[in-house]
């Protein structure tokens, strides 16, 4: 069941121009997708592997579109040589809503294990990265979804356990 | 025929179409037999081709052709459930297959043995799938063009390479003067 967040962010992307997202589910990341099913200004196309979606994002992006692909963190183990040799190599804008599981309030322990390692893969491939964890840092997804057009980046905002289970 | 000269068969059907194209051999005979702002070159990243054509269909209205290759594909199965359930008819996927890892010395892919993409294809619900031998491969191009339906066509071709030079243009020019060609006249 979607909640305001969820809605507020769809929001957000629409407001500024965002008409294309693919996704890899996750739990954390199930009333987002909800209500993108319902948002008639983005497609959504659900993509097999995360690096299938920065490739479905790269094209979009050469068409004219602006693309958003939201993703699970534990996916940064996937996307490296994409991010790498795609997105940064060709100066393409890809704004990366990542579910950041493994944090505090995390049931699944093997989820941890990937979270050890995500700021320091996004560190070292030089990814301006935002980390949501209170609903008030939602404030900034607009910024930042300006900033990632102006820079022609991949940017990386991280939404952990926390953010997404605070009391409305 | 080897997958040089399908490609150069195929310049007059695709020179003035949005071409995405496969990295490493076939970019760099595309690019030696016929650059043009049009074509998008991948100068990395194995497996994208089709994933870029079939964004890029979605985004705009423009006849869109990814050039990609079997060993391409198998790489990324997944995109062939993707494009069959996100129909655009402005697309087209060319899977030249040698049935061989062209750019790295020609080694043998699964397609070249037991594993039939256009098979493949099928089964993940593509509507038009069209498998022909390389010497028509134009006429398939064609053919699907004026269709006006998404298709893939499967190029059963020898495997081969013709030495030609890698691409040195800038990758931001590639992607830029791309860009302003799928933009022109919209």
């Amino acid at each position: 069941m979607a909640k305001d967040i969820d809605r507020r962010i769809v929001s957000d992307l629409v407001e500024n121009g965002v008409d294309f997202v693919t996704s890899v589910p996750c739990k954390q990341l199930a009333g987002v997708l909800e209500v993108l099913e319902d948002t008639q200004a983005i497609r959504h196309v659900p993509s097999n592997k995360e690096d299938e979606g920065m490739g479905l994002c790269a094209g979009a992006y050469l068409g004219g579109g602006k693309p958003v692909i939201i993703m699970q963190n534990t996916a940064l183990g996937v996307v490296v040589n994409t991010l790498a040799t795609l997105i940064q190599f060709y100066h393409m804008p890809l704004p990366m809503l990542i579910s950041y599981r493994g944090e505090v309030g995390e049931p699944v322990a093997c989820q941890v294990e990937m979270a050890l390692h995500t700021k320091a893969i996004l560190a070292q491939l030089n990814i301006p990265t935002y980390h949501f964890h209170t609903p008030v840092d939602a404030d900034e997804l607009p910024g930042i979804l300006r900033h990632t057009a102006m820079c022609r980046k991949p940017v990386a905002i991280l939404t952990d356990a926390s953010f997404w289970s605070a009391p409305e | 025929m080897i997958r040089h000269d399908v490609l150069k068969s195929l310049i007059p059907v695709i020179s003035d179409h949005l071409v995405v194209c496969n990295i490493g051999a076939p970019s760099q005979e595309l690019h030696s037999l016929d650059d043009q702002p049009s074509n998008f070159y991948m100068l990395g990243t194995m497996g994208l081709a089709s994933s870029i054509g079939l964004g890029l269909a979605l985004a705009q209205n423009k006849p869109v052709i990814a050039i990609d290759g079997d060993g391409s594909v198998l790489t990324n199965l997944g995109t062939l459930s993707t494009i069959a359930n996100n129909r655009s008819d402005n697309f087209i996927l060319l899977i030249i297959d040698n049935g061989s890892y062209g750019s790295t010395g020609d080694q043998p892919t699964y397609a070249g043995r037991k594993t039939s993409l256009t098979a493949v294809a099928k089964a993940c619900g593509c509507d038009d799938v069209v498998e022909c031998a390389a010497a028509d491969t134009a006429d398939a191009v064609t053919t699907a063009l004026a269709a006006g339906r998404m298709t893939v066509i499967v190029s059963k071709c020898e495997s081969g390479n013709v030495k030609v030079p890698v691409i040195t243009m800038d990758q931001v020019v590639i992607g830029e003067r791309f860009r302003a060609e799928a933009a022109r006249g919209t």
